[in-house]
């Protein structure tokens, strides 16, 4: 108690130095969520620390921190050589094509995916597999696995012609696994762990990778992306304490919780 | 007391507010026809028709009630009439606690059982049909208990002079005791449709979800409820008024519901 409360005092000091006890973050919904959560834990430790965090996208994150409007933007994607601004990432997402364990295709080109989730291709013996009609899972509308799914193969979500529409990642992988026809996308996360359980999946390789969490976290695996937290230069102050704090072994746990990929 | 009493209703219209508040800014954006118009729901394209969604709820819903209906009545014409009172009170139990299962459990076995054992025979399995049977188990008891109730009601002289006349158990339970307890069973039933417009995780499990008019029991729907759910937590701007707008169009349902059968002809007992 009383080492805690000399934190307090410490802390208290030491913003008192000079140091701002505000921090704005700004951008994308697919980041905020893990934002939050790291915002909350780092809340605790530093009392009297206010961190605000606000979604609108990624562009606003970018324009945000380029502006000064915000310390700190999120960005769910690579930056561009372009793009003035410093990028640090705190975790990876990754996404992957599931099918039940029975299905006999071992893997898929990107055509065939598209021309299975376009509806162009109806039956698994199209494409190698067994006599069965082929049950497209997609995801509802605004969930971040859908933007990378429809981003990597530039499809919009309109084209998709889906049998089933899902919410969350265990839900997919439950409505693959009751269903010998089905094809799905769900986070990587959840889908390994699910597989090594015994769950009645199997995760299929895109472009010759092997679908893993390791294969996302080096950058290899296509279907990723880094959730980045970006900044005006070098940061200063609390804006580097924090981020320092984000990139940190001490908040893996909240981004495995959200079935992401931590960096290290 | 009439405080107390105020409480829930000073609830309701404080919800129907709130909805309508959220609301108001896509109707006057979107306006309301559109929200019935548009050439589908792309909300991310700026196309918002709502219809599909309603049909999917009314279809679901009209579907569970057709199933649980009939299975609901037996049950309480059995437990009031035919059972042994300590089998009746054991049963009324089971019901009870069948009635205070969370939703999500019944959509578990939803997702895992009847939609692959559908899926054998009709793919892809999660459908009106899967929803429509999770409901009904799901609405069951409380049709089942609040008709009981209703039976339980009827004059115990309504029930000996109908015997006394001669009528066998089941005439005096078909031609007296039914009708007699008609207002109950409606009540009980307009309440399991009420659950059955709100009920969410178990459809959002077993429905698949896709936004369309139904043309069979077999093709996957989506509900308003179930609209509201999947997409809210990405929502923003205009896409989140409209789902705000589904919200505002289930309490309408609910309160249309209601009001319908205010109006049924009241019909004196005995």
């Amino acid at each position: 108690m009383i080492a805690r409360l000399l934190v307090a005092v410490l802390a208290v000091a030491a913003l008192g130095a000079g140091e701002s006890t505000r921090l704005t973050v700004t951008g994308s919904s697919t980041v905020a969520p893990l934002v939050t959560e790291i915002a909350k834990r780092f809340e605790a430790r530093h009392p009297g620390v206010r961190i605000d965090v606000q979604t609108g996208g990624s562009s606003r994150g970018l324009a945000d921190a380029e502006s000064g409007v915000a310390d700190i933007g999120m960005v769910s994607r690579a930056l561009k050589p372009d793009e003035p601004v410093l990028a640090h990432t705190i975790a990876r997402d990754g996404v992957c094509l599931i099918v039940h364990r029975s299905n006999p295709v071992v893997a898929l080109s990107d055509q065939q995916v598209v021309a299975i989730y376009t509806g162009q291709v109806a039956g698994w013996k199209e494409v190698g597999g067994p006599d069965l009609p082929i049950v497209v899972v997609n995801k509802a509308e605004g969930r971040s696995t859908l933007e990378v799914f429809c981003g990597h193969f530039k499809l919009k979500n309109a084209d998709i012609k889906a049998a089933v529409v899902i919410g969350d990642n265990e839900q997919g992988v439950k409505t693959v696994a009751g269903n010998p026809a089905a094809i799905g996308y769900v986070s990587i996360g959840t889908a390994e762990s699910d597989a090594a359980v015994g769950v009645a999946i199997r995760l299929l390789p895109m472009g010759g990778i092997a679908p893993s969490v390791g294969n996302v976290r080096s950058g290899t695996f296509p279907l990723s992306r880094p959730l980045n937290l970006v900044t005006k230069g070098v940061p200063t102050g609390l804006a580097a304490r924090f981020i320092a704090f984000a990139t940190s072994d001490e908040v893996f746990d909240l981004v495995r919780d959200l079935n992401l990929v931590p960096i290290r | 007391m009439l405080a107390l009493a105020a409480i829930p209703a000073l609830l309701v219209v404080v919800i129907i507010a709130f909805v309508a508040r959220a609301s108001a800014p896509a109707l006057a954006d979107i306006g309301l026809l559109r929200l019935f118009s548009d050439p589908g729901w792309h909300p991310t394209a700026d196309a918002f028709n709502l219809w599909p969604m309603l049909a999917g709820s009314l279809a679901v819903m009209a579907l569970a009630l057709a199933l649980a209906l009939p299975l609901g009545l037996g049950c309480a014409v059995c437990l009031r009439f035919f059972a042994p009172p300590p089998a009746s009170r054991t049963l009324r139990l089971l019901l009870a606690l069948a009635a205070g299962v969370p939703s999500v459990v019944y959509g578990l076995w939803g997702l895992s059982e009847l939609v692959p054992l559908i899926a054998r025979w009709r793919q892809p399995g999660a459908s009106l049909l899967a929803g429509a049977v999770v409901l009904a188990l799901m609405v069951l008891p409380t049709i089942a208990l609040t008709a009981e109730a209703a039976l339980a009601a009827v004059p115990a002289t309504v029930l000996r002079g109908a015997a006394a006349l001669g009528l066998s158990r089941w005439g005096t339970v078909v031609g007296v005791a039914l009708p007699a307890a008609r207002r109950g069973i409606m009540a009980g039933t307009v309440l399991a449709a009420a659950r059955a417009l709100g009920e969410t995780m178990g459809l959002l499990m077993v429905c698949g979800n896709v936004v369309q008019v139904p043309g069979s029991v077999f093709d996957p729907v989506r509900t308003l409820a179930a609209n509201i759910v999947l997409e809210m937590a990405y929502a923003t701007g205009a896409h989140r008024g409209a789902l705000a707008v589904s919200g505002l169009v289930l309490l309408a349902l609910v309160l249309a519901l209601l009001l319908l059968v205010e109006q049924a002809p009241r019909r004196a007992h005995g």
